[in-house]
C-alpha cells in the first residue's frame, strides 16, 4: 500500500465531490432535515385525540366524566352528538377517533349503587394510537369510579410506576439518538454506493485501470473523503441533538465519536461493495436502498423494538450492523453506558467492517470485461 | 405521434430490462419491502421481557406474578436477588420492565393495610414503555379489585365497555400493509423515473434522442408511460401479496384501488420528472429523490399521526400526495369507505397531480429546448 497513491485517489475523489456542490449540499442537508422532522414535526406521543360525546344522561355527573377526559389532555371533544348514527359518520370519515357514549340513567345508577355501562369506541385502524388511547380511557374511568364510591378512594394495592432513563417518556429522546445511526446508513448508501459504478458507467474506470493504483489503495482512497463527510454529519447531528433538542447525552462524547467511526467504516465499505457488484448506478441505488436504508430504518430497533418482531426476523437483525450501532448510541445517550457494557456490539461492528472491506477488495477486478 | 410514443416506450422497456437484475429489482424489491415492513414494523407490544424481584415470596406475591405472566404481555425471564442485579439487567437492556414486591406484601394485604408494588419501566422506547406501564397497572389494579372484594370492600362501579372499530384485534399489520403499498410504489416510481431521464443525459444518449423527430411532449410521455405501467403492476403485485400473505382484509370496493392508484401515480410521476429536470447526474437524482421521499413519508400519517404535528406543518402536509392516498387506501382496506366518503381526497389528489405533472412537463420542455 502506498500512502501517496491513496492520497492521490482521495484527492481526485474530493475534487469530483467538490465539482458537484448540489450533491454535497444534499449530503449535509439530509441529516439536518431528518433531525428537524423528528425533533419538531413528528411524534408517537398520543394527545388531543378528537373525541365525540354522545351523552344521553346530560347530568352533572356525566358532564364531570367528560371533563375528566378533556382535562387529562389526551382527549379533545370536537362535538356533542344527539344521534347514534353520528358516531359512524364521525369515525368513518376520520373526523373523530374516539366516541364516548354515556347511557340514560347514568347518574341515577351511580347514586343508587347499580353499575352503569359506559361505552367507548375507538378507531382501531391506527392500532398504536388505539392501544394507548384504550389505556388512558380505562385509567380515567377507573379513577372516576373510585371517586364516586366515597370513603374508599384508593385500591388496596397501588401500582407505583417509575420510568427510568427517559422519565418524561418523550419519544424524541429515544428517536433522535437512533436517528443518527439511520442518517449514517443513508449517507453511506447515497454517497459511496454510486462511486465505483459511476466510473464504470462513464468509462473513466478504464483510465483508473491503466494507472499503477492497486485495489486496496483505490478502495481506501475512495472511502476517505466520504468518511470525512460522514464524520462531519455525525458531529453535526450530535451537536444539534444535544443543544437544539435537549436530548440528554449521559455518556462519553469521545466514545460516541470513536464508535461512530467504526460504524461509518463498515457502512461505507458496504456501499462500495454494492457499487463494485452492481456496475450500473440505477442498480446500485436500488440495491443499496434494500441492503442499507430499509434495514437501518426498520430492523435496527431504531423505532420498532426488535423484541416485538417474529423470531426468524429477530435472528436476521443480528446480521444488520445498524442494529448494534443503534444499541450503542442509545446506550451512550440515554443510559450513559461505557465501553464495558457495549463491548460485544463494538467487537461485532469492527468485525463487520473489516469483513466487508476485505470482500470488496476481493470482488473488485481491475480489468476490462 | 402515437406511433412515435409507442416506439419510445418500446425502447424504454428494452433498456430497463436489458439488465437482468432490473427485472428482479422492479418486481422482487416491492415484495421484499412489503414483507420486511409487514413483519418488522409492528408497534404491537407483547413479550415484554420482565424481571421480578420478589422479596416477599408469599402465595399472594406469586399469584400477582402469575397474573402478569398470564396476561400474555409479560415474559418473566429473570428473578434477580438484589437491587444491584435488577439495575444491571435494566442497564444492559436485558429487561424492559422490573417488578419489585416488597417484604410484608402479603401480611399487609391480609390485615387490610394499603401496600404497593414497584413497577420500573425502561423509558428508552417511550412507545413500548407507555403500553407496558398501562398493561402492568391494569393487571395490578385488577388483582387489587379482587382482593378488595375478598375482604369485603366495594370495587369499581362503572362497567367500561371499550371497543375498537375497523381493526378490532388492534393488529398493527392491518394498518401498516396498506400504507406500505403506497410508500413502496412512490419510491420505486420516483427513483426509476428521475434516474432514467438523467441517465440519458449523463451517458450522452439524450442528444441522439433530440435529433430524432420526437417532440418534447412525446419524449416525456415515452419516458413516463413505462414507469406508470410498472407502478401499476407493482401495486397489483403488492396488494395481492398483502392480502393473501398477511391476511389483511379489504372491506371496500376493489375497483376504487386502480382508480385511486391512477390519480396517485399522476403526482408521483410528475415529481419524478421534476427531479429529473433539476438533476445533472444520477447521484443528484437519487439524493434529490430521497430528500423529497423521506419527509413525504414522515409527514404523511404513515407512521406518525398528522394530528400530533405542529399546526404549520399540518398545513404543509396538504401538498403531500401520499397524505391523500393513505387515507384512500386505508379507507378502502380497513373501513370499507366508498366514493361518498373518499371524494374529497380523490379530488385533492387529482388537482395536485394535474398541477404537478403540468408544471413538470413545462419545465421538461424548456430544458430540452
Amino acid at each position: 500500500m502506498s500512502i501517496l497513491r491513496i492520497r492521490a485517489i482521495a484527492k481526485k475523489e474530493l475534487i469530483q465531490i467538490w465539482r458537484d456542490p448540489l450533491s454535497l449540499a444534499m449530503a449535509f442537508m439530509m441529516p439536518v432535515m431528518l433531525l428537524f422532522l423528528f425533533g419538531y414535526a413528528i411524534t408517537l406521543d398520543v394527545n388531543d385525540l378528537k373525541t365525540v360525546v354522545y351523552d344521553l344522561d346530560k347530568s352533572s355527573l356525566s358532564r364531570e366524566l367528560v371533563r375528566e377526559f378533556t382535562e387529562s389532555g389526551y382527549f379533545t371533544v370536537v362535538d356533542y352528538i344527539h344521534d347514534n348514527m353520528d358516531i359512524n359518520r364521525y369515525l368513518d370519515s376520520g373526523r373523530a377517533r374516539v366516541a364516548i357514549s354515556i347511557p340514560e340513567k347514568f347518574s341515577e345508577d351511580i347514586r343508587t349503587g347499580r353499575n352503569p355501562t359506559l361505552q367507548v369506541i375507538v378507531d382501531g385502524s391506527d392500532s398504536n394510537t388505539a392501544t394507548i388511547a384504550l389505556g388512558y380511557i380505562s385509567a380515567i374511568t377507573d379513577a372516576y369510579s373510585r371517586r364516586m364510591k366515597a370513603g374508599n378512594a384508593a385500591p388496596l394495592i397501588e401500582p407505583r410506576i417509575r420510568v427510568w432513563y427517559n422519565p418524561e417518556l418523550k419519544s424524541r429522546n429515544f428517536i433522535i439518538p437512533g436517528l443518527i445511526a439511520v442518517i449514517m446508513a443513508v449517507i453511506a448508501a447515497l454517497l459511496s454506493s454510486l462511486t465505483i459504478s459511476r466510473e464504470w458507467e462513464r468509462g473513466t474506470m478504464e483510465q483508473l485501470i491503466s494507472t499503477p493504483v492497486k485495489t486496496p489503495e483505490l478502495i481506501t482512497g475512495k472511502l476517505l473523503p466520504y468518511f470525512f463527510i460522514g464524520f462531519i454529519d455525525v458531529a453535526m447531528s450530535v451537536l444539534l441533538a444535544v443543544f437544539l433538542f435537549d436530548v440528554p447525552l449521559r455518556g462519553s462524547v469521545f466514545l460516541l465519536m470513536a464508535l461512530s467511526g467504526i460504524f461509518l467504516f463498515g457502512g461505507l465499505s458496504l456501499g462500495i461493495l454494492i457499487s463494485i457488484v452492481a456496475k450500473s448506478q440505477l442498480v446500485s441505488s436500488q440495491i443499496s436502498m434494500i441492503v442499507t436504508f430499509l434495514p437501518a430504518f426498520l430492523l435496527s430497533g431504531f423505532m420498532y423494538s426488535i423484541s416485538n418482531m417474529p423470531k426468524p426476523l429477530q435472528v436476521m437483525t443480528h446480521l444488520i450492523p445498524a442494529r448494534y450501532f443503534v444499541a450503542i448510541i442509545k446506550g451512550i445517550f440515554m443510559k450513559g453506558s461505557g465501553l464495558k457494557l457495549l463491548a460485544v456490539e463494538t467487537l461485532l461492528l469492527s468485525l463487520f467492517g473489516i469483513l466487508v472491506f476485505m470482500i470488496a477488495n476481493m470482488k473488485f477486478k481491475k480489468r476490462i470485461v | 405521434m402515437f406511433e412515435r410514443i409507442k416506439q419510445m416506450v418500446i425502447k424504454e422497456f428494452i433498456q430497463i430490462f436489458r439488465d437482468k437484475r432490473m427485472k428482479a429489482i422492479v418486481f422482487v424489491t416491492p415484495i421484499m419491502q412489503l414483507l420486511i415492513f409487514g413483519y418488522a414494523a409492528t408497534t404491537d407490544v407483547n413479550n415484554i421481557t420482565t424481571a421480578v424481584y420478589d422479596l416477599d415470596k408469599s402465595y399472594e406475591s406469586r399469584e400477582l406474578v402469575r397474573r402478569l405472566e398470564a396476561s400474555g404481555y409479560f415474559k418473566i425471564k429473570y428473578n434477580p436477588e438484589s437491587p444491584n442485579e435488577m439495575r444491571y439487567l435494566m442497564d444492559k437492556g436485558l429487561v424492559i420492565t422490573a417488578i419489585q414486591i416488597n417484604r410484608g406484601f402479603s401480611s399487609d394485604l391480609k390485615r387490610g393495610i394499603r401496600t404497593d408494588v414497584q413497577i420500573i419501566v425502561d423509558g428508552t422506547d417511550s412507545n413500548t414503555a407507555t403500553v407496558a406501564m398501562d398493561y402492568a397497572g391494569r393487571v395490578v389494579l385488577k388483582y387489587a379489585g379482587e382482593v378488595d372484594r375478598r375482604i369485603g370492600l366495594n370495587h369499581a362501579v362503572i362497567d367500561l365497555r371499550a371497543r375498537a372499530w375497523y381493526n378490532p384485534d388492534l393488529r398493527s399489520r392491518n394498518y401498516n400493509v396498506p400504507g406500505v403499498i403506497a410508500i413502496v410504489i412512490m419510491l420505486t416510481c420516483l427513483l426509476l423515473t428521475s434516474m432514467a431521464v438523467v441517465r440519458e443525459r449523463e451517458i450522452g444518449t439524450m442528444e441522439q434522442l433530440m435529433v430524432t423527430p420526437l417532440r418534447p411532449i412525446e419524449l416525456m410521455l415515452g419516458k413516463t408511460i413505462p414507469f406508470a405501467a410498472i407502478g401499476f403492476f407493482d401495486v397489483l403485485l403488492v396488494t395481492v401479496t398483502g392480502v393473501f400473505w398477511f391476511d389483511v382484509p379489504i372491506k371496500g370496493a376493489f375497483y376504487l384501488m386502480p382508480l385511486g392508484t391512477a390519480i396517485y401515480l399522476l403526482s408521483v410521476l410528475g415529481i419524478g420528472l421534476f427531479i429529473s429536470t433539476i438533476s445533472k447526474t444520477q447521484q443528484q437524482a437519487m439524493m434529490a429523490t430521497f430528500l423529497f421521499y423521506i419527509p413525504a413519508v414522515l409527514l404523511s400519517g404513515f407512521m406518525f399521526p398528522i394530528e400530533n404535528m405542529p399546526l404549520i406543518i399540518q398545513y404543509g402536509t396538504y401538498i403531500n400526495p401520499l397524505r391523500y392516498f393513505l387515507v384512500i387506501i386505508r379507507g378502502i382496506f380497513l373501513k370499507g369507505n366508498g366514493l361518498d366518503i373518499l371524494w374529497p381526497q380523490m379530488t385533492a389528489l387529482l388537482i395536485l397531480g394535474t398541477t404537478v405533472i403540468t408544471l413538470s412537463a413545462l419545465r421538461f420542455k424548456k430544458r430540452l429546448g
